[in-house]
């Protein structure tokens, strides 16, 4: 049994919201927290309990917001949560983008344009061609995906296209080329890519592989390390249960830390095989891409 | 410390900007100019930027650059991600080590990580990037008011100064207090003009309060000699993605860190 160090939470920074829990209009094979149309192991955050902990956490200082689910979009009150976040910070929504509707993009142009801060989009697409996208994401989902980056095109936005990595680390350059050259062919002129590692948990593991007992970080791993590559160092996330450590592990029973943000604010152990991808990747789920560790 | 003073970003081997910047202040009444880091990278010839802080007797705060190159450590801790902005941040770090004579890097070395000092009954900090940590990008559009309160709480200060993303900008906080980015010397800020920029800081007396005052904060732009630089920096082979910059006033590289209206704001 290795002994587990523990994390302290530093400073609030960013706040994420699990806005549609674990449902979901696809079931991508890799999804770390297996979501699909029927998993309602965590649902929906209403209205008024976003507004609640928007307004708690600006007593304590929050930098920034996420939503992320599932597909944030199939709650249908997303829209007037993010017009009514944009006003107190920066937004990131992290979609498939094969439901997206005009007539919501364009209020949240407008919102944006009125906000002092950025909206920012994450999508999801995880390779240049549907032969390579769609074994892992559902039948047609290249397609639908790319139509949506298309449409957030033409509302003013610049998409992060965000891919998981299912390819050898050697091949990334061509991948990340292709895929520049395919999002340009479709209208995208300047694309952003974000390339996340894989987390072997939920779809993943049943896909792949599983964590291995060793994948653990240890006492001494953590001396020397920069805590705040960590994202239990300074983020949490709310869900329709109460406020978890990390979008990662929203259903991991140690990873509950509370109903209010304020009870959340202690330190956190790492016991799961998905803090050691996060010890090695560095900042996963940060907008910039995290590091590629060279073999 | 009492009347006008003045803020220097990055300086980024711009040694012609820093001379107009200095020339400029002197025109101001300025008691007083602060750097606050980042004094290599991008331009030509590190070495001509020393002197001229050291003889202006220009207070200066440690950057992450200036902390790689003083310990000369593998890279510039930018904080970039993307592996092509890496790639050309390596290549000026490569040359501005170089380039940096010893007796330089000894001095850097020895740079506060932060200044503070007390203007006009205000609690003044310096820093590079933030105050909790010297590469972090505060961004206009993705940092809210909420956390700058709470950072300039923390930090029990009434002025907040940093630089290091490139992009000056202001946030007046509650009770006249303030967070500043000041801008840099060293390069445009990708808005397709060759000037940059600095900061002044001086009180305003306010007539309807008597005895008050606020803080007033200007930007200033400086135009100085881009196409001598430019043809400096082609004839010591730096890399024309930088030249461009310089020349155009756009961002060519380092763009994938930027948010969505920054990045909407410039050309590529």
């Amino acid at each position: 049994m290795l002994l587990q160090p523990t994390v302290p939470m530093a400073s609030l920074d960013e706040l994420w919201f699990q806005v549609s829990g674990t449902l979901c209009n696809l079931k991508c094979e890799h999804c770390f927290i297996s979501c699909s149309p029927v998993n309602d192991t965590f649902g929906y955050l209403s209205y008024e309990r976003v507004m609640r902990m928007l307004k708690e956490s600006v007593e304590l200082g929050v930098k920034e917001y996420y939503f992320t689910g599932g597909e944030p979009f199939l709650n249908r009150e997303l829209v007037p949560m993010i017009e009514q976040v944009l006003k107190v910070g920066p937004v990131t929504v992290l979609t498939n983008g094969t439901v997206l509707k005009a007539d919501w993009l364009k209020r949240l142009q407008t919102a944006e344009q009125n906000s002092r801060y950025s909206l920012e989009f994450r999508v999801s697409i995880d390779g240049p061609t549907p032969e390579m996208n769609d074994p892992i994401r559902g039948e047609r989902t290249f397609q639908r995906a790319i139509n949506g980056v298309a449409m957030l095109c033409e509302y003013g936005f610049l998409p992060i296209i965000t891919i998981t990595r299912t390819w050898e680390e050697n091949e990334e350059d061509a991948i990340l080329d292709s895929f520049r050259a395919v999002l340009k062919e479709h209208g995208y002129h300047r694309p952003r890519l974000k390339v996340l590692p894989r987390l072997k948990m939920g779809g993943e593991e049943k896909r792949t592989e599983g964590y291995t007992p060793l994948e653990r970080i240890t006492p001494e791993m953590m001396e020397g390390f920069d805590v705040s590559q960590l994202l239990c160092n300074h983020s949490r996330v709310v869900t329709d249960r109460g406020v978890a450590v990390c979008p990662i592990l929203i259903e991991s029973e140690s990873a509950q830390m509370g109903e209010t943000l304020k009870e959340s604010l202690v330190d956190f152990p790492l016991l799961e095989g998905a803090c050691y991808t996060c010890y090695q990747y560095g900042s996963i789920c940060a907008n910039p891409s995290s590091k590629k560790v060279e073999a | 410390m009492n009347g006008k003073i003045a803020f220097f970003g990055g300086i980024y081997n711009n040694y012609l900007a820093l001379e107009a910047a200095i020339a400029d202040a002197h025109g101001r009444d300025i008691s007083q100019i602060y750097c606050l880091g980042d004094l290599g990278a991008f331009g030509p010839h590190p070495d001509r930027v020393f002197p001229l802080l050291i003889e202006n007797g220009i207070q200066t705060v440690q950057g992450n650059y200036d902390h790689s190159i003083g310990h000369a450590l593998e890279d510039c801790q930018c904080g970039y991600t993307d592996p092509r902005d890496n790639h050309f941040a390596s290549l000026s770090y490569a040359y501005t080590l170089e380039n940096t004579s010893p007796e330089y890097r000894h001095w850097m070395k020895q740079l506060p990580a932060e200044i503070r000092f007390t203007w006009q009954n205000r609690s003044v900090l310096l820093c590079h990037g933030s105050p909790r940590k010297t590469n972090e990008f505060l961004w206009e559009s993705t940092t809210s008011t909420a956390f700058l309160e709470r950072l300039a709480d923390e930090q029990d200060a009434d002025i907040i100064l940093g630089t290091h993303t490139g992009l000056h900008w202001h946030r007046r906080l509650e009770n006249d207090r303030h967070f500043i980015n000041v801008g840099v010397l060293g390069r445009p800020e990708n808005d397709g003009t060759t000037n940059v920029w600095y900061t002044v800081l001086s009180v305003e007396e306010e007539e309807k309060t008597q005895g008050n005052s606020s803080v007033s904060v200007e930007f200033i732009p400086v135009r100085y000699d881009y196409e001598k630089l430019a043809r400096e920096m082609e004839a010591e082979n730096i890399p024309e993605e930088f030249i461009e910059t310089i020349r155009t006033g756009w961002w060519t590289t380092c763009l994938e860190i930027l948010p969505a209206k920054e990045r909407r704001a410039g050309k590529y």
